[in-house]
C-alpha cells in the first residue's frame, strides 16, 4: 500500500493541465520590481541606490539577521528607484525597480550547462553559501534555507526529506523540474546531505507523477542513501509535517519544528537553486513558474526572472482569458489572490493560476448543520467549526486552549464544508490575535 | 489588461458537497424503509408520510417567512422535508391527520425553528415531536395497524407491538421461550411483517439506507455500530444471566425503533458529537438507555428516549472529548 499521511485531508480535482508543458525561458521584462522582503524574516537592507548600474547576480539587498537573506539582481541595467509597490500579498513593500538594460552576468556564476557532481566544500561553507546566494524554501513558504540547515545545539537531524509532493492542485511546475533537471537536484540533495551530515535522504513523490517517480528511482539507485517514495495523492501532503509522519511516522510536537524529531524538509526546487548556487555560484535569481487555469490558452511552465511582472506571464499564455474572475499567485488551496497584474514574480511564486468567473466567486454562506466533516479533514486534528465560533465570540483563551496556532491554513477544513462557512478565514483571525495576545503576555 | 479582479482569502476551490445533497441523500436512503410501509400499511402509510411531509415544510416556511422574516426561506434545502418523513417513521399508520399535523408543528416549530433553525437545535426534532405525541395522546400512539390492511386506515385492525408482547407477557410472569409463537418470527421480523411505527418495521430496508448513506459518506459507521453493537451486548448479557426472564439480543436489535434510531435518527448530524470517540460514547449511551428503559422502565420501547437523552449530552461531550491532534505533547 502507499505511504500518506493518516489523519485527514481532502483530494481535490488535480487538474494538472499543464503537467505536458516543458520548462520555457520568458524573455527579460524591460523592468525588474524586486521585493526586498521576499522570505519568511526579516526584510533584506538595500545596498543599492537611484542611478547605480547593476549586473545580473549582484547583490543589491543584503541580509539583516539570522532569519533574513540576501537579495540579487535578476537583471542587467539601471536602479530607477527604490519605492513602494504592491507586491503578492497585496500590500505596498519597498522593492529595488530596475530598467532592463541587455543581460550582462556577475562574472562569477558559471553559466555553462554541464553538470558538475563533485564538491568538496564543508558543512559550514555550503550553509554560508547557501546565504550568500539568497536561497530560500521555495515550496510557497519561503523560509531562508541558510536557516533549515543550522541545526540547534542539542539537536541532530537524521534524515533529510525532499519535498516532492506538490500537493496543490493545478501547480506543475515542482514536477517539471523533477523531470528536466533530475541529476541536479540530486546533486543538490547530497549537498544538502552533507552541510546537514546526515546518510540518508527521502524523496517523497506523489503517485500522480508516475514520469517523476520512475527518473528519481532509477537515479536513487546510483546513489546510496538516496530513496524514492510514491506517495497517495491526498491533500496536504505537500505540508512538512504531513509528509514527516508520511515517510517515517513521526510526529512533530505541536509548535515544534520538524529537526524536534531529527528530519530537515527541502522542497525539490530548493535542492535545485542549492546545486546552483554552491556548483555554479549562481544566485537565486529566477525560478519555474507553472502559468495554469481552465481557460488559458497555452498553460506553461516558464523559467522566469524574479522580478518579472505576472502580466508578462500571462501574455506570453495568450493574454487574460475573457472570462478571468480571480488571479492566484500560488496554488488555489493556499495561493493568494491578486489584486493587481503589476505584481512581480518572487522567490516564493510557485504558479499563477487564473480562476474563471464563475468559480471565482464565494457560494452563500450557510447554517452549520454540525456534520463534522471539518473535524474529520482537519490534518491537525482540530475543530474548526469551533475555532470558528470562539474567534466569533472573541474567545480568545478558548481558541488558544484548542491549538488554533496548530492550524497549518491549509484549507481543508473550507474546501470541504457543505454549508460553505468561511472557517479558516475566522481561524486565520483567531490564530492573528492569540498570537498578538501571547507576544504582549510575554512582554 | 485591466480587470477587476475578485480578491478573496485562500482556498479558491470548494469540494461539491452541499447541505441539500448531504439532506436528499438522507432521503434517498429513507426510500427503501419507505417503501417497504406502503407495502405493509398499505392507505395509511402514504396518508400518513404525506401529511407530515406536507406539514413539516408548511410551517417551516410560515415561521421562516412571517415570524422570522427572513428575505429568502430555505425549506428547499431538505431538511424539514427528511424532518417530516422521520416524523412519519415513527408513527402508526392508523394515527388521525390532525394528530400528524400537530406532531409536525411541534417538531418544526417547537423542535427546530425556536432554537434558530437548521443546525442550532439540540434534540432531535422528529423524535421532539414524536415523544410529545406519545406522551400526550398515548392511547393513539400506542395502537398499532397490523401489517397487510392495504385499504384501511382510521379503522385498521390493530394488535401490540412485538416487544409490547413480550414485555406484556414476561410481566405476567410467562417465560420467553414460551411466548415465541406470539410473536412473529425472525425472518418477518427482518423483512418487517409486525406491528409498528411506519419505518420502524424492516431491519432489510433500514440496513439498505445505511448501506448507501455510508457509500456516499454521508455519515460514518460509528454511531449506527455502536449503538447497535451496545444493544446486542448489553441485552446479551442479560439473556446469559437468564434467558427465560429476559428477551435475546437479535429480538432487541430486530424489534422497535433500533434500527431506524441507530440509522437515521441517532445520526442526525445536529444533534450527535462532533468527535468521532465522542460519536462512540454518544452510541453506547444510547445503547444502554434503550436496553434499560425496555427491560426494567414502564414502556416497552424506549429508543427515542434514549436518543433524546443522550442528545442532551452532546455539548458536554463535545467540550470534554477532543480529537486527537496532531504531534499532541503529553503532559
Amino acid at each position: 500500500m502507499l505511504k500518506t499521511f493518516p489523519k485527514g485531508g481532502v483530494h481535490p480535482p488535480e487538474n494538472k493541465i499543464s503537467a505536458g508543458a516543458a520548462i520555457e525561458t520568458l524573455p527579460l521584462p524591460t523592468t525588474a520590481t524586486i521585493p526586498i522582503s521576499q522570505h519568511l524574516g526579516a526584510p533584506s537592507a538595500p545596498t543599492v541606490k537611484k542611478g547605480d548600474k547593476v549586473k545580473v547576480g549582484q547583490i543589491i539587498a543584503q541580509s539583516t539577521g539570522f532569519v533574513s537573506t540576501n537579495i540579487h539582481s535578476s537583471v542587467s541595467g539601471t536602479v530607477q528607484k527604490i519605492d513602494d509597490s504592491i507586491d503578492a500579498s497585496g500590500y505596498k513593500r519597498k522593492a529595488v525597480i530596475i530598467s532592463v538594460e541587455g543581460d550582462e552576468w556577475d562574472e562569477n556564476i558559471d553559466r555553462s550547462p554541464e553538470l558538475k557532481k563533485e564538491f568538496s566544500l564543508s558543512g559550514p561553507d555550503i550553509i554560508k553559501k547557501v546565504l550568500e546566494n539568497g536561497v530560500v524554501g521555495l515550496g510557497g513558504a519561503t523560509f531562508p534555507t541558510h536557516v533549515k540547515l543550522s541545526v540547534p545545539k542539542g539537536m541532530k537531524a537524521d534524515v533529510l526529506i525532499l519535498n516532492g509532493v506538490e500537493c496543490e492542485p493545478y501547480l506543475t511546475s515542482d514536477h517539471r523540474i523533477m523531470l528536466e533537471k533530475a541529476d541536479e537536484i540530486i546533486v543538490g540533495t547530497q549537498i544538502l546531505m552533507k552541510a546537514l551530515d546526515v546518510k540518508k535522504a527521502l524523496i517523497g513523490i506523489e503517485n500522480n507523477k508516475p514520469d517523476a517517480i520512475e527518473v528519481f528511482s532509477k537515479l536513487a539507485d546510483k546513489n546510496p542513501g538516496i530513496e524514492v517514495h510514491p506517495l497517495k495523492v491526498q491533500y496536504p501532503q505537500g505540508g512538512e509535517k504531513q509528509l514527516i509522519k508520511a515517510l517515517i511516522n513521526r510526529e512533530v510536537p505541536s509548535g515544534g519544528l520538524p529537526i524536534a524529531v531529527g528530519a530537515v524538509v527541502q522542497n525539490v526546487g530548493t535542492a535545485l537553486a542549492v546545486y546552483e548556487a554552491v556548483q555554479k555560484n549562481k544566485p537565486l535569481i529566477e525560478r519555474v513558474v507553472s502559468l495554469t487555469g481552465k481557460s488559458v490558452k497555452k498553460p506553461a511552465n516558464y523559467l522566469v526572472r524574479i522580478g518579472t511582472p505576472v502580466a508578462e506571464l500571462i501574455e506570453a499564455s495568450g493574454g487574460l482569458p475573457d472570462d478571468t474572475g480571480k488571479v492566484i499567485n500560488g496554488g488555489p488551496m493556499m495561493g493568494k489572490a491578486l489584486n493587481s497584474l503589476e505584481v512581480p514574480v518572487t522567490k516564493g511564486t510557485s504558479g499563477i493560476l487564473i480562476i474563471p468567473e464563475l468559480e471565482a466567486r464565494r457560494r452563500p454562506v450557510q447554517n452549520c448543520i454540525r456534520c463534522a466533516r471539518c473535524t474529520q479533514v482537519c490534518p491537525m486534528g482540530l475543530e474548526p467549526y469551533l475555532l470558528m465560533t470562539l474567534t466569533q465570540k472573541s474567545m480568545w483563551d478558548k481558541v488558544e486552549t484548542n491549538h488554533a496556532l496548530d492550524c497549518i491554513e491549509c484549507g481543508s477544513c473550507a474546501y470541504t464544508c457543505p454549508a460553505d462557512r468561511p472557517l479558516l478565514d475566522y481561524i486565520r483571525l483567531g490564530k492573528t490575535t492569540v498570537s498578538k495576545l501571547i507576544r504582549a503576555r510575554k512582554q | 489588461m485591466n480587470k477587476l479582479l475578485t480578491i478573496s482569502p485562500s482556498p479558491h476551490n470548494y469540494g461539491d458537497d452541499s447541505t441539500k445533497k448531504v439532506m436528499y441523500g438522507v432521503v434517498i436512503a429513507m426510500i427503501p424503509a419507505m417503501l417497504v410501509s406502503f407495502f405493509y400499511f398499505g392507505i395509511g402509510a402514504v396518508v400518513l408520510t404525506l401529511t407530515a411531509v406536507v406539514s413539516a415544510l408548511v410551517f417551516e416556511y410560515l415561521i421562516q417567512k412571517f415570524i422570522l422574516k427572513k428575505k429568502e426561506v430555505s425549506i428547499t434545502d431538505g431538511s424539514a422535508l427528511v424532518t417530516g418523513i422521520l416524523l412519519a417513521f415513527n408513527l402508526p399508520s392508523n394515527l388521525p391527520i390532525h394528530l400528524i399535523i400537530i406532531g409536525a408543528f411541534v417538531a418544526i416549530a417547537v423542535g427546530k425553528m425556536s432554537f434558530g433553525g437548521l443546525g442550532q437545535n439540540p434534540f432531535n426534532p422528529a423524535l421532539v415531536g414524536r415523544v410529545f405525541l406519545l406522551i400526550s395522546f398515548p392511547v393513539q400512539m400506542t395502537s398499532w395497524p397490523k401489517p397487510g390492511a392495504l385499504t384501511a386506515y382510521l379503522d385498521a385492525e390493530t394488535g401490540a407491538t412485538p416487544l409490547a408482547i413480550v414485555k406484556e407477557a414476561l410481566k405476567n410472569g410467562e417465560s420467553f421461550s414460551s411466548i415465541t409463537e406470539k410473536i412473529p418470527g425472525y425472518a418477518d421480523l427482518m423483512m418487517g411483517n409486525m406491528g409498528g411505527s411506519l419505518g420502524e418495521i424492516s431491519a432489510i430496508a433500514l440496513l439498505i439506507g445505511f448501506a448507501y448513506m455510508l457509500f456516499r459518506k454521508i455519515i460514518t459507521w460509528h454511531i449506527p455500530v455502536s449503538v447497535l453493537g451496545t444493544i446486542a451486548i448489553f441485552s446479551g448479557i442479560l439473556w446469559l444471566v437468564n434467558p427465560e426472564t429476559n428477551a435475546d439480543p437479535l429480538f432487541h436489535l430486530l424489534t422497535g425503533g433500533a434500527m431506524l434510531g441507530a440509522i437515521f435518527m441517532a445520526t442526525d448530524m445536529v444533534t450527535s458529537p462532533m468527535s468521532i470517540k465522542g460519536q462512540v460514547i454518544f452510541g453506547v449511551g444510547i445503547g444502554v438507555l434503550t436496553i434499560v428503559i425496555r427491560v426494567f422502565g414502564a414502556y416497552p420501547e424506549g429508543v427515542s428516549f434514549a436518543i433524546l437523552i443522550m442528545n442532551a449530552f452532546v455539548p458536554l461531550i463535545n467540550a470534554y472529548v477532543k480529537p486527537k491532534r496532531f504531534g499532541e505533547v503529553v503532559k
